[in-house]
């Protein structure tokens, strides 16, 4: 869900000693572009999966900014993710537009569905751009049109529950 | 060889195109992938090159290819004869969109062949006043929603001095109904780089950037194959069409925030900050990106401005009506029989729009509700049709034209769900930094869910006196459009819809002010 505020505890530390190398070569390479830090965390996020705590020290070095900086930035933003993602991954939109197709209850029985998987995530979203073929939703980050339960039961076929 | 086009929009997809596509070329066909041509709900609409120009088909699956290959498709309903002169396109005036879903997106050649650069190679051989000149006597205004004429927020750049000035285009097109900057991106992305080369011809920057959406990947993928393709051809780099003038142009792409579609939110997003919204002056035109002059403009305005040049001013402002000149983009979506992309001039009525080229809902039942604008754009019933799309006409009815997007809703819609709705969207997009938008929407959710669960009219008009002192503290005291308009909805639904509010409906003239 998308909430302000304090977010969820932080993931424990990944077993994964090369992650803060990896984070540093990715912000080294992209220091000299104007405005760093959003490209740094979408790479972050694109390569690792989320941000996680211990990057924001790495990356506030070699941008030479505050932690606090790099931390407001990951905070604010519903990208950046700060726990690994889970296995599959539902964004259903839940804009005026797709609202007006019945997009509600579609997200309802996701949302139902997968309340206590820890393999699927469903997420909302406001507008993917597909206004005119709603609801619209993406599966794996596939964007679909013309979604309903049903749809979406088929597109998921085989998911653990 | 038979050429067959699918289109490769995002929308196209979702409904399954590459699936067609993958079909049509293991059977052996040409497949050439054009943008959408905004028709979306005959999607994916495949279309077969024939003597006559290309016919159309569609609703296309997979399974649907061998029957349109053998030419079994020709005497159903599918077909939909020559695409050029279907009704719905012919009845249109586009402009912006005049090759998109025409032409494969990054083919500069074609481009070129259909008018492109014509304007750009125009706008080189004038003096950048004479550009801004051309601009403002288009009068041409800011398609993102506000209506600033473009050409005197070009001309303040142009006079600034500066060691760099910048032309940034917002493309965070977050407004739910609206997808008209996706399209054209996807569609025919040099239109928005020529314009950009011609802003920044005309206001001596050197350097541009679009915002774009991570929402947007695959606009994303085009715009920046477009960008790579315009450098290699000389379009931009160190010296923009062999002008000896340097403009340098890059994608960024925003990180999931709505409000970074507010001008200075995303000016601190491109800086690599918390999207937080600037107090204005000073003005982005003066102080912008990086505190240097920098034109913002929203897509649609930028795609505008080839033509203009191409054509000259006069041409693009014969178009239109009152002080709304030249074509606008409308969007059909929501609960529409036939959803899409209407470039029209402005003028047209609201009723022309969703019952003319809408057709009505997608369900049948009647229209009860439209909301032109996006989020924060109000609703309004049929008994409102008659308006003309105008900013002016907009703005004496409490609403607005906004970003030109159209939802439409059957008479199930809840009004009073729907204004929650809104402040519970603001809750979530604000930014947070002043206090009417981010408390107020909190407490409008909570007045809201007072007035809906209300069981007598001593508490709900407690209640709606509150509301309404809420939504005067936001619309006033806000520092963007954010929370100074997100009051717009809760109010025209309370206006047009007080049976949904559980007022009678004759009650509503003491309720606004």
């Amino acid at each position: 869900m998308r909430q302000r505020g304090p977010g969820p505890p932080p993931a424990p530390a990944p077993a994964d000693p090369g992650r803060a190398a990896s984070v540093r070569v990715i912000a080294e390479e992209l220091r000299g572009v104007r405005g760093a830090l959003l490209p740094v965390l979408h790479e972050v996020v694109t390569t690792l999966g989320f941000v996680h705590e211990d990057d924001v020290p790495v990356i506030a070095e070699v941008l030479n900014l505050s932690r606090a900086d790099v931390h407001g930035v990951v905070t604010f933003y519903h990208d950046f993710r700060r726990t690994p993602p889970a296995d599959h991954r539902v964004s259903l939109c839940r804009g005026e537009a797709c609202q007006a197709r019945g997009a509600e209850q579609t997200y309802a029985v996701a949302a139902d569905r997968w309340s206590a998987s820890p393999d699927v995530e469903v997420a909302e979203v406001f507008c993917l751009g597909n206004c005119a073929l709603g609801p619209a939703g993406t599966v794996d980050g596939t964007l679909h049109g013309r979604l309903s339960p049903d749809r979406l039961a088929g597109l998921t076929e085989g998911w653990p529950r | 060889m038979t050429t067959v086009w699918v289109p490769c929009d995002a929308a196209s997809l979702s409904v399954g195109a590459d699936e067609v596509a993958d079909r049509l070329t293991a059977a052996g066909v040409t497949v050439r992938r054009n943008g959408s041509r905004g028709m979306l709900w005959l999607e994916p609409l495949v279309e077969v090159e024939t003597p006559r120009g290309r016919v159309g088909y569609a609703g296309v699956s997979p399974a649907d290819v061998p029957a349109l290959l053998a030419g079994a498709l020709d005497p159903t309903e599918q077909c939909v004869g020559i695409v050029d002169e279907h009704p719905w396109l012919a009845a249109q005036h586009r402009v912006s969109f005049a090759r998109v879903g025409v032409i494969e997106p990054t083919d500069l050649a074609a481009y070129r062949e259909l008018g492109g650069l014509r304007g750009l190679e125009r706008a080189l051989t004038l003096s950048p006043e004479q550009v801004v000149a051309e601009v403002t006597a288009s009068g041409l205004r800011g398609r993102g929603g506000a209506g600033f004429p473009a050409g005197i927020k070009w001309e303040t750049v142009r006079t600034a001095s500066a060691d760099v000035k910048f032309v940034c285009c917002n493309a965070d097109e977050g407004d739910s109904g609206t997808f008209a900057d996706r399209m054209l991106i996807e569609g025919d992305p040099f239109t928005l780089v020529e314009g950009m080369a011609i802003s920044a011809v005309a206001v001596g920057a050197t350097e541009g950037y679009v915002y774009l959406r991570s929402e947007y990947p695959r606009a994303v993928r085009t715009l920046r194959r477009a960008i790579d393709i315009a450098y290699a051809h000389g379009v931009l780099g160190e010296s923009v069409l062999g002008s000896g003038r340097r403009f340098d142009l890059d994608v960024r792409v925003g990180a999931g925030a709505y409000i970074c579609g507010e001008e200075t939110s995303m000016l601190e997003s491109l800086e690599g900050r918390r999207g937080e919204v600037r107090a204005k002056p000073p003005i982005p035109a003066l102080e912008g990106l990086f505190g240097r002059p920098t034109v913002v403009n929203n897509v649609l305005t930028l795609a505008s401005v080839p033509m203009i040049l191409a054509d000259g001013g006069e041409a693009y402002a014969a178009l239109g009506t009152g002080r709304s000149r030249g074509t606008q983009v409308f969007q059909l979506a929501g609960n529409v029989a036939r959803g899409g992309i209407v470039e029209a001039d402005f003028g047209i009525s609201l009723g022309d729009l969703v019952e003319g080229f809408g057709g009505g809902t997608a369900s049948g039942r009647p229209v009860k509700a439209v909301q032109v604008g996006g989020p924060l754009g109000a609703y309004l019933p049929p008994e409102r049709f008659d308006l003309p799309l105008d900013y002016e006409a907009f703005t004496d009815a409490g609403a607005m034209v906004g970003h030109g997007g159209v939802v439409v809703w059957d008479d199930t819609m809840d009004a009073a769900r729907m204004a929650r709705f809104a402040m519970e969207f603001c809750v979530k997009e604000s930014c947070g930094k002043c206090t009417p938008c981010r408390i107020g929407s909190t407490r409008g959710v909570e007045v809201l869910d007072r007035i809906r669960a209300a069981q007598d009219d001593g508490v709900r008009r407690t209640q709606l006196v509150l509301l309404e002192d809420l939504c005067t503290t936001m619309t006033k005291g806000s520092l963007c459009a954010m929370g100074g308009l997100t009051p717009m909805p809760v109010r025209s639904a309370l206006e047009h819809f007080p049976e949904d509010f559980g007022l009678p409906a004759s009650t509503t003239e003491g309720v606004r002010p």
